[in-house]
């Protein structure tokens, strides 16, 4: 019997592992070139200001400086992620909005030099008025951060479905709350960097970046350098991790470019930690008031949202951030009728962006923590509430969502199955509890052609197989997916693959790691190429088979019938034939693949189908609480995962644990503590960054569903699940303790004053 | 005032001039362009530098390169022996102990010390050893399995 997957849906090691357990692996850091000059940049002491003037003659004087810059030396052409939102300039021109932001810099023949440098720029400033509270700086008469946006909005929606007054006036039940849900920084292990080189004859300028994003990298640096784009490369070296940290453009990239160009020398910038904390970017902070109607018993009817997003000094990703965190509140729950208000607001403090979840997180807090909170109320079982609640596949989604697969109410009767809901939740003794939460999450974005992938297979006379794919592989094992792809498709041992991604010089067209949509988008198209390779190698052996080229497979490194797979013809050979044939070779398969919908959309403006499909999950926690210190022990997590069909089980179950550990810190320890726009605690000592005594037993259950877009029918897997470990563990948190948190992470001081509050309660 | 420092790294020694406020990291990186050794953080919070010194797991960050004189300095690219991998190493791709791979190196010479001090740790002893090293992408419970399964692999081989 021949089976009928054998590359996908195993549990292989990363393609890459073995440079990376070697310390052959490439960083961007990691590379060097003769004559490499160091960058470093000056930045803002004050939270608001003017600059009146800098004055670099001393620190261009300094002995080993090759060039210094500021704001004033750069075209005016201001950058962003999203299109409609450009507000930044690589360097400040005339005002700082945040402590840190980019006014000038240097490079020099080393780091010590550079960092002298700096040190010897005069800058005068004016300083302004500044505004640190979303809700502060949305009122008439708070500081202007940008000219022009009025009340610090600067991206704002209020968007209905159904009729919500209508939906309240049916309800039997119905709650008000507030939820917040703090700063957390993505803290990659790998700090920022990028080098960039000239080329004097060509007028090409190279960036290697630490980017998850090459070339919306390269459109970026395009338009702020002002030349074409045909001459930027960017090359994306291995990347230590991104989490949605590193689909920005940042100073260091166009800095080391600028001064290649000005100095035809090679130049390097590598952020510090703490600049990684600072200037980069974090999760949005979020402050949310929710109103829900609900039947009574448990169905919900309606719900009204009001959101106020911290967005720190500039945008980034703010509508596109604001727009999810709307629209997949009616996922995984049939949401009939929903009334949202959201809004960006510009504080004077660092700088929110996409991250792991990307907005959705901060709104599912809310929602599942809410749920829990009515089902006290109410005296309903919260499991049983998510799960008469579940969206299926092929129900209408208010916002216009198509559902091909949803494995949602599987998932919650799973996890709850897991964690031992019905023997548990609400029996356990005193300091002990469970918890759930649910989420759903897209599988990229669809309708964009920049929002489109390529990929190239090439197959050569000794039957290697390369594959040329933009890509972006951060750490996710994007690379490995594709190669298993394309193995698969072609019947051969992934060792027969090679993988050349991510260079825009050479690799075909990608939009990068964001939205989870890589192993359907760049997998789809390498597929695809890889049938074409295959079709002209079948349509040229079909007659040594005696067959027609449409009943030939390729399996297990043979080209047979199917189903009779003894008469074959193995794939170095079949290779050879061609060859003797005298057609062409390489053979080459080309494909470019965009997600195809009817009602396609950004969100934007009008409500449509986001992505080609959706993921769905439940968590379930159960934790220990120590009344004496307030600290809270997460005992186990049970992560019950729809993401379709897995091309490799072990990678899959690598991203769930990761971010369930992400989702615990976000939920117990991690905070961006800012006082009048100063962080205070940019370094992991004083950050809460999980480490491995924390990381409670983890159980990853596998909700399979076969999604009809997906290569081999995969769906997202790496984001998803950081959407609601948080809310699981506080809520039970409060089956542990009876008390309700609705402010993030709960921490110990938090759990003490509470439970020494309920004390003084009582006694009164 | 630099001086001349005999540096052992990897079983070869080299003559080197270094600052005194050089780290060992530093000189590491740059003088003799070992890269497998990561800068995370400059500041022994990340274990991400982590090397061997006579045999025990240090960060290289912290260190002057002035104060490793004379000793024996292991980094990852040392570790293989003759083209075979480390069982670490091999335990590390095999159960997916790694995803980016910037903490990797790291983390493996930590797991080095780890199983030399005591070739049958517990799980939780792992746990507690590597709590030093940071990693985001993994929530390192596929680190402790490959550790644990090193030992298990090593024990094997001798």
């Amino acid at each position: 019997m021949e089976k009928e997957l054998n590359v996908v849906g195993q549990r292989l090691p990363m393609v890459d592992a073995a440079a990376k357990v070697t310390g052959a692996a490439q960083f961007a850091d990691d590379l060097m070139f003769p004559g490499m000059l160091y960058g470093k940049i000056l930045r803002s002491p004050f939270p608001q200001a003017k600059i009146l003037n800098v004055d670099v003659s001393k620190a261009a004087r300094l002995p080993g400086v090759k060039g210094v810059m500021t704001g004033q030396d750069i075209p005016d052409r201001q950058y962003g992620i999203v299109p409609k939102a450009h507000d930044e300039y690589a360097l400040a021109k005339d005002k700082v909005r945040y402590i840190g932001d980019e006014v000038a810099a240097v490079c020099a023949i080393d780091l010590e030099i550079a960092e002298e440098a700096v040190d010897l720029i005069e800058v005068e400033y004016e300083e302004l008025p500044a505004v640190f509270d979303p809700r502060e700086a949305i009122k008439e008469g708070a500081p202007i951060i940008h000219e022009g946006v009025a009340n610090n909005t600067s991206f704002a929606i209020r968007k209905e479905f159904g009729d919500v007054e209508k939906g309240f006036a049916e309800s039997d039940l119905v709650s008000e709350d507030t939820f917040y849900s703090q700063p957390v920084n993505h803290a990659p292990m790998e700090p920022h960097a990028a080098v960039g080189q000239y080329d004097q004859l060509t007028g090409q300028v190279t960036v290697w970046s630490s980017t998850q994003i090459p070339f919306f990298l390269r459109r970026n640096l395009s338009a702020t350098l002002k030349i074409p784009e045909s001459k930027v490369r960017v090359i994306k070296p291995k990347v230590g991790g991104g989490f949605g940290q590193k689909i920005d453009m940042y100073a260091k990239d166009f800095c080391a470019a600028w001064f290649a160009r000005k100095t035809g020398r090679p130049v390097k910038f590598v952020y510090e930690r703490d600049e990684v904390f600072i200037v980069t970017r974090q999760r949005h902070p979020m402050y949310l008031t929710v109103k829900t109607g609900m039947t009574k018993d448990g169905k919900i009817l309606a719900q009204k949202f009001l959101a106020h997003a911290d967005g720190g000094g500039y945008n980034s990703t703010a509508p596109t951030m604001i727009a999810l965190s709307c629209f997949f509140l009616m996922v995984p729950y049939h949401v009939p009728n929903l009334l949202y208000e959201g809004y960006h607001v510009y504080t004077n403090k660092p700088v929110g962006g996409a991250m792991r979840g990307h907005g959705i997180p901060q709104a599912r807090f809310a929602v599942e923590r809410q749920l829990d909170l009515m089902s006290e109320r109410f005296h309903l079982d919260s499991a049983e509430v998510r799960f008469k609640n579940s969206i299926k596949a092929g129900e209408p989604h208010p916002g216009g969502f198509v559902i091909n697969s949803c494995g949602f109410a599987e998932s919650v009767q799973e996890a709850a199955k897991a964690i031992g809901w019905k023997e548990k939740r609400g029996k356990l003794p005193f300091g002990r509890g469970v918890g759930l939460g649910g989420a759903s999450f897209p599988s990229g974005v669809t309708n964009m052609s920049h929002i489109s992938s390529g990929a190239v297979v090439q197959v050569g006379r000794d039957a290697g197989i390369n594959v040329l794919s933009g890509a972006a592989d951060i750490g996710q094992g994007a690379e490995t997916v594709i190669a298993q792809i394309v193995a698969e498709e072609l019947g051969v041992s992934i060792d027969n693959i090679r993988v050349t991604a991510a260079d825009t010089g050479t690799t075909p067209l990608d939009p990068g790691t964001f939205g989870s949509g890589v192993t359907v988008r760049a997998g789809n198209a390498a597929r695809i190429a890889a049938q074409s390779v295959k079709s002209k190698l079948f349509e040229c052996i079909a007659d040594e088979l005696e067959a027609n080229p449409l009943d030939l497979v390729a399996k297990e490194g043979k080209i047979f019938v199917k189903g009779s797979p003894e008469i074959n013809i193995p794939f170095p050979k079949a290779l050879k034939i061609y060859q003797y044939r005298d057609l062409p070779m390489p053979i080459v398969g080309r494909a470019s693949w965009m997600a195809d919908t009817k009602e396609p959309t950004t969100l934007f403006k009008e409500p449509g189908n986001f992505s080609p499909s959706y993921s769905f999950m439940t968590q379930a926690a159960e934790v220990e609480v120590d009344t004496t210190t307030g600290k809270v022990k997460v005992i186990k997590m049970v992560t019950a995962h729809d993401c379709g069909r897995p091309i490799n089980p072990m990678l899959v179950e690598g991203q769930l644990e990761g971010s369930i550990c992400g989702g615990m810190g976000q939920a117990l320890y991690e905070d961006v503590i800012v006082e009048e726009g100063q962080v205070m605690n940019p370094q992991f000592v004083d950050y809460g960054f999980p480490t491995a005594l924390e990381v409670p037993e983890m159980d990853t259950v596998d909700i399979e569903t076969d999604d009809p877009v997906g290569p081999f029918g995969a769906k997202e897997a790496g984001e998803g699940t950081q959407l609601s470990p948080a809310p699981a563990i506080v809520n039970a948190i409060y089956d542990a303790i009876g008390v309700n948190f609705n402010e993030l992470p709960v921490t110990p001081e938090k759990i003490l004053k509470a439970l020494e509050d309920r004390k003084k309660e009582q006694k009164a | 005032m630099k001086q001349v420092i005999a540096l052992t790294v990897n079983g070869d020694t080299y003559d080197l001039l270094v600052s005194p406020n050089q780290t060992l990291l530093e000189v590491l990186r740059e003088k003799l362009g070992l890269m497998g050794t990561k800068r995370g953080c400059d500041l022994g919070a990340c274990g991400a530098c982590t090397v061997l010194m006579d045999g025990e797991a240090v960060l290289s960050c912290l260190l002057l390169a002035v104060d490793a004189a004379g000793k024996e300095i292991v980094t990852i690219e040392g570790l293989a022996e003759e083209g075979e991998l480390h069982p670490l190493q091999k335990s590390f791709i095999e159960h997916g102990g790694l995803q980016c791979g910037f903490c990797t190196p790291g983390l493996i010479m930590t797991a080095k010390a780890v199983l030399d001090e005591d070739p049958h740790p517990t799980e939780e002893s792992v746990k507690r050893k590597i709590a030093g090293n940071l990693c985001r992408c993994t929530g390192y419970k596929k680190v402790t399995e490959a550790i644990m399964s090193a030992a298990d692999r090593m024990e094997g081989r001798e």
